[in-house]
């Protein structure tokens, strides 16, 4: 299982790369794998303005569905358009299959996120 | 947790394992559902389905217990055919669906393994009211695979010993499989040529016969499936699935099982039920529906809506890797069952439009 270690991780199985106050959210190798094969991925507001845990969207997988929780508060500036060929989430979900960019509110709330340790400790691995 | 004689078998072969009708059972393996469900209706799959019960049912009064317990005409069966039928409580809900086998000294009933205890008190009450038949319970004992596939035909005929191009759906013949006895059977659950495997035996066995069918299928690319894909696969085929689409609650007619329901061999369990329904007409009926929104895939329990009322509850769901698009099976009111009938599935808050479409889907 791939779980890179510059990463932040949350316990609903997301992650979080921050550049300059803008965190890029996906899914971890986990979930993908945990969900199987992703057919849709429904983002209904592009421009949301969410605060932590709040749900943004949703995966439709063939074997279940699973909502995402927004890791950090902030606005939703970019949408990933996967939908296309949904299966870059099962992929490559830290790379191609990422599904949103929130720019930060409070980066303080990064802090409180797991560490690459905590997540391998969550799932097992 | 029980397992079938193929666990070691599905572990190497890098199966995710889950809890099903008391058994360990292979959910997919590691290529995934969609792509298993692919293999099967281009190829040929291998699922194994040994969890499903099998009852032998003989003596003199064999074929008045399953007229009596059925809503299928058995008489008409001759030996060699089988046939697809279901158990009704008196009032009408279905105890469970099930193949009918005419083995010619006597006959195999072979039950959803969720339901085999249940339906086993079921068939041994009825034959100690009715009297000299005699009922055994050999789920144990046989193993099941179903090799599935417009390529089933020449993987499975590589090693059998009887001719198998001839045998009709829904008929079997006797013979032997890598040289083990089998009940080989023109059957399925995924709408494709296909059949259904019965042999009695340990692990040792089932080693035998999944590797000559392997051997036998490597050409066409033979792989195991699992249950993810047969539900994909007999959704678009619009087969009922026990639990999900028809149960206790359900009856034959609104289920749409009316084409097994015949009232004419005589009085059985609920006919006079069945008669009323008939004769009255289904308040409700089990409709197949495409969504009209890729946004969202119809899962068992989601409500079915139009202008904010509740009219019926979605019962089977899920993608249809043949029409790119969800598809699902559930209750409707009466009124709003045609084909072309505009629904809503509710879901996440909101509704999502779909249509009411002719079963099979394809």
């Amino acid at each position: 299982m791939n779980i890179p270690a510059d990463l932040k991780y949350t316990n609903e199985h997301e992650w979080i790369r921050v550049e300059d106050g803008v965190g890029i959210i996906g899914v971890t190798d986990h979930a993908q794998g945990e969900l199987g094969d992703v057919v849709y991925v429904d983002i209904p507001d592009a421009s949301a303005t969410v605060s932590k845990g709040d749900t943004f969207g949703s995966i439709e997988a063939v074997k279940t569905v699973a909502d995402l929780y927004a890791p950090v508060s902030g606005q939703i500036i970019e949408v990933n358009d996967v939908n296309g060929s949904p299966e870059v989430v099962n992929s490559d979900p830290y790379g191609s299959g990422w599904l949103v960019k929130i720019r930060l509110s409070d980066p303080a709330e990064l802090d409180g996120l797991l560490t690459v340790d905590q997540y391998k400790a969550l799932v097992g691995a | 947790m029980k397992t079938t004689q193929f666990h070691a078998i599905h572990l190497a072969a890098g199966a995710k394992m889950v809890s099903f009708a008391g058994f360990e059972m292979p959910i997919q393996y590691p290529k995934g559902i969609l792509h298993e469900h692919n293999v099967v209706r281009t190829g040929v799959g291998v699922f194994d389905v040994s969890h499903m019960g099998e009852f032998i049912i003989s003596g003199p009064n064999a074929l008045a217990l399953i007229q009596r317990i059925t809503i299928n005409d058995a008489s008409k069966l001759t030996p060699g055919k089988a046939q697809y039928s279901a158990m009704c409580y008196p009032e009408g809900g279905i105890v469970d669906d099930l193949l009918v086998y005419h083995r010619g000294d006597d006959y195999m009933l072979v039950v959803n393994g969720a339901c085999k205890d249940k339906d086993w008190a079921w068939v041994q009450q009825h034959a100690a009211e009715l009297g000299d038949v005699t009922v055994v319970d050999e789920s144990d004992d046989y193993n099941l695979l179903a090799v599935q596939g417009p390529k089933s035909l020449d993987t499975v005929q590589k090693i059998a010993d009887q001719p198998l191009a001839d045998v009709a759906f829904y008929s079997f013949v006797t013979g032997t499989v890598a040289g083990v006895p089998t009940i080989i059977s023109r059957t399925g659950y995924t709408g494709e040529l296909g059949f259904e495997l019965y042999f009695k035996g340990g692990a040792d066995v089932a080693a035998t016969i999944a590797e000559a069918l392997f051997a036998a299928g490597s050409d066409a690319g033979i792989e195991w499936i699992g249950l993810g894909a047969r539900d994909t696969l007999r959704l678009e085929k619009g087969y009922c699935l026990y639990g999900n689409d028809i149960d206790d609650t359900t009856n034959p007619i609104e289920a749409g099982l009316g084409w097994i329901t015949k009232l004419a061999k005589g009085p059985f369990n609920a006919s006079d039920v069945i008669a009323g329904v008939k004769e009255a007409g289904a308040t409700r009926k089990l409709v197949g529906f495409v969504m009209r929104s890729e946004k969202l895939i119809p899962r068992n329990g989601y409500p079915i809506v139009l202008n904010g009322e509740i009219i019926g509850k979605v019962t089977s769901g899920n993608t249809s890797p043949g029409l790119g698009t969800g598809i699902g099976m559930g209750y409707v009111r009466a009124d709003l069952a045609a084909p072309g009938s505009h629904i809503e599935i509710a879901a996440r808050n909101t509704t999502f439009p779909a249509e009411v479409v002719k079963l099979p889907f394809l």
